[in-house]
């Protein structure tokens, strides 16, 4: 566990594509929460996607140049690896070493990486150790109601069930409201949200109503692309619950 | 049963519009779902229990030559027959032969998958023996003349007026409300029809192999009439159900049960071993186990698929399943639906035209997270994508569409290169324009027009993450 009087903690930030791209802010945001809380942080440049749209798809040898691209990117030294994603941060974590099953100078070399690799909350509750010194660094300057949906790859995959709702729950401004069926999918799934728009368009209308129903002003998760898809589903509905990601949501509090 | 796995999309949508089908599925969240939690909650050492339950699996599949083998001496020993079907066809052939042979007029059926796989029913009918299912579920599916909705529970898509509807229709009674009516009717029927059996057919749980014993797991009590009053029974399982021994099927008892109805122990678990002894008062004259393959020896074949052949059929994924509580049963297009259909489906009746089955899942896990063994569901659906795609397991079998392989083909460039990448997101922030409403597109053209359908989509902002860091944080 460390301390801000320790030797700081030094991790790399995989920003993740959709975070890059579309939610600059996210990334912002996970900068400054990591750097309150005591981290060193670098940015490697190379860094684009982790390859999980290809993957996912099915088409493993175009996923497979996106994944090597990524383990020369951050295979060098024994710096933390930050992602603030948990479906991004399971690739890396679990699916490289599928990829990989029968290559084994790359399996080995996603194996040895694996260890360092952290989602978000996982790396702020596990590794800093920094649930308290959020909870003291967190002023309330209003009130907040929150939910938070559980995000598939971050729970299933990671087995990261607790961290998350300990930071929220750390926070003094933020009431935390679970809403039904917060474990389950809201059916974002990747291509699966524009191939079978139908199926998952009838997912997202249940997550829209459980949402609806806790009468949060804020759903929390860990992985912008299910905030993307949740907070579009709330837009079209003309719901007005602002879809955050944690690190904003720290950022906020602590700001 | 001839696959339908073809309409997938046309019987997700039928399903996603019914409102009594979706007020069925969200049923069995409520239902099945949170028993089975609680029941494995209050089971000391679940997790140990499927870590052990899912060891006793990969060795029987893996050994699974060695068990049939014992399992085919121990049969005969009691007095039995074991007969190994190939595919379908052969299982057919030989249970309706052996009823015509026995001057069988009418059958009685305990609920048996595996029998739906063989569309047995059909058989029978056209050699002019009549079935009957008695478990009250697949028999209301077979006077509805529809395919079981979900393994465990077959009718759950019908409502107690649908049944009453059918059974005044069908059967004549009267209309009613109460579902005890309903229950006491569909007894009454089938009452006569135990009486009149000469054959009863059942599945299996699990077939012990040290023994040569069928193991039966119901709660009405007809699969106990179906063993016990014909003079002919004979059981119908696929070849992965095997359990070494007496002690193993302890372990998969508790498992089951939890997993399928959140159970302790059903009302009835039956054994039966061979026929009646010459000193047993009563029972079959005749055993015999027929032991179907149709199409398992490539799921066996398959290293990244065999354990798809560790399903107990408990239907615990299909409850878990987001996607499956959505499309519901018919849509899968074959016996078995939901995540489990969706690797064992196209691997059985074919690939190619049960694309959508592996493509239709967002790989939530919660399928493999509900699992009593355990199986790796979402890992074994991205391997059918993948055989879809680019694979060579299944020949003749690939069939992504053009368009989509050059969208992945440009996103894979887009992002190997950073300079293609930057171009890319330069273009695509003038191409949005005409498109955005404050910060949000709330319409797109096809193939996107699905995202648009129930979401709006966010703006490309003016800079990206990685320029803002460059800028300095």
């Amino acid at each position: 566990m460390a301390s801000p009087s320790d030797s700081p903690v030094r991790a790399s930030l995989f920003a993740t594509c959709i975070i890059d791209q579309l939610y600059p802010e996210v990334g912002e945001s996970a900068v400054r929460v990591l750097r309150r809380l005591g981290a060193e942080l670098d940015f490697p440049e190379a860094q684009t996607c982790c390859g999980q749209p290809a993957f996912n798809s099915g088409f493993w040898s175009e996923a497979k140049p996106l994944a090597r691209r990524f383990l020369e990117t951050f295979s060098g030294g024994n710096r933390y690896i930050v992602i603030p994603s948990g479906s991004c941060a399971s690739m890396v974590r679990v699916f490289y070493q599928e990829l990989f099953h029968d290559e084994l100078a790359l399996l080995g070399k996603a194996q040895a990486l694996a260890p360092r690799v952290y989602e978000f909350s996982e790396f702020v509750v596990d590794v800093l150790g920094a649930t308290e010194r959020v909870a003291q660094a967190a002023k309330a300057p209003g009130r907040s109601k929150a939910t938070y949906h559980e995000a598939c790859h971050l729970r299933r995959e990671l087995g990261a069930k607790t961290q998350a709702r300990k930071l929220l729950k750390a926070l003094p401004g933020v009431e935390l409201v679970e809403m039904e069926q917060s474990e389950v999918c809201c059916g974002f799934g990747g291509t699966f949200a524009v191939k079978y728009a139908d199926i998952s368009g009838a997912m997202l209308q249940d997550k829209v109503k459980y949402i609806k129903a806790t009468g949060a002003d804020t759903v929390v998760a860990c992985d912008s692309s299910c905030l993307m898809h949740i907070g579009g589903g709330l837009d079209k509905q003309g719901v007005n619950v602002r879809p955050l990601h944690l690190a904003q949501v720290l950022d906020q509090a602590m700001g | 049963m001839e696959p339908k796995t073809k309409q997938f999309n046309q019987g997700a949508a039928l399903a996603i519009r019914d409102e009594k089908a979706q007020k069925s599925l969200l049923g069995l969240y409520h239902g099945f779902h949170a028993a089975r939690l609680r029941a494995a909650d209050a089971t000391p050492n679940w997790e140990e229990l499927r870590d052990h339950a899912r060891a006793i699996k990969a060795h029987t599949v893996e050994h699974l030559d060695y068990y049939l083998a014992q399992v085919e001496a121990n049969v005969a020993k009691a007095g039995g027959k074991v007969f190994f079907a190939a595919d379908a066809a052969e299982a057919n052939k030989y249970v309706v032969d052996l009823a015509k042979a026995r001057g069988v007029k009418v059958v009685i059926k305990s609920k048996s998958m595996v029998s739906e796989e063989m569309g047995l029913n059909h058989q029978f009918e056209a050699a002019g023996i009549e079935p009957v299912e008695t478990d009250l579920g697949e028999y209301v599916i077979q006077l509805a003349e529809e395919t079981p909705y979900h393994i465990v529970a077959p009718a759950i898509h019908k409502s107690r007026q649908d049944v009453s509807e059918l059974f005044h229709r069908k059967l004549g009674s009267a209309p009613t409300d109460k579902i005890t009516d309903l229950g006491r009717e569909a007894r009454r029927q089938l009452r006569q029809k135990f009486i009149q059996a000469d054959m009863g057919i059942t599945g299996a749980n699990f077939v012990v192999a040290e023994t040569g014993t069928v193991v039966i797991v119901t709660n009405e009590g007809n699969g106990r009439m179906c063993t016990s009053m014909p003079r002919i029974h004979v059981a119908i399982t696929g070849m992965e159900k095997l359990v070494p021994s007496m002690k193993d099927l302890g372990t998969f008892l508790r498992l089951l049960i939890r997993s399928a109805t959140g159970q302790r122990i059903t009302s009835y678990v039956t054994a039966v071993t061979g026929p009646r002894r010459s000193n047993d008062e009563d029972g079959p004259e005749e055993f015999h186990l027929v032991i179907v393959d149709n199409g398992r020896s490539r799921l066996l074949a398959n290293p990244e698929l065999r354990e798809s052949l560790y399903c107990i059929r408990c239907g615990a994924c299909l409850n878990a399943c987001p996607v499956y509580r959505k499309v519901g049963g018919h849509a899968y297009g074959w016996v078995y639906p939901g995540p489990i259909g969706a690797i064992v489906s196209p691997v059985l009746t074919g690939l190619g035209d049960a694309k959508d089955l592996p493509y239709a899942s967002s790989l939530c896990g919660a399928c493999r997270e509900a699992c009593p063994v355990r199986i790796n569901i979402p890992r074994m659906l991205l391997v059918l994508r993948r055989e879809l795609t680019e694979g060579t397991a299944y020949p003749g079998q690939r069939r992504v569409a053009l368009a989509e392989r050059m969208a992945m083909r440009g996103y894979r460039m887009a992002f190997q290169g950073r300079m293609f990448l930057g171009l890319a997101t330069a273009t695509g922030r003038v191409v949005q324009r005409p498109l955005v409403r404050k910060g949000r597109i709330r319409r797109m053209p096809p193939p996107l027009s699905g995202w648009t359908r129930y979401r709006t989509f966010p703006a490309l902002p003016k800079h990206s993450f990685r320029s803002r860091w460059k800028r300095g944080l």
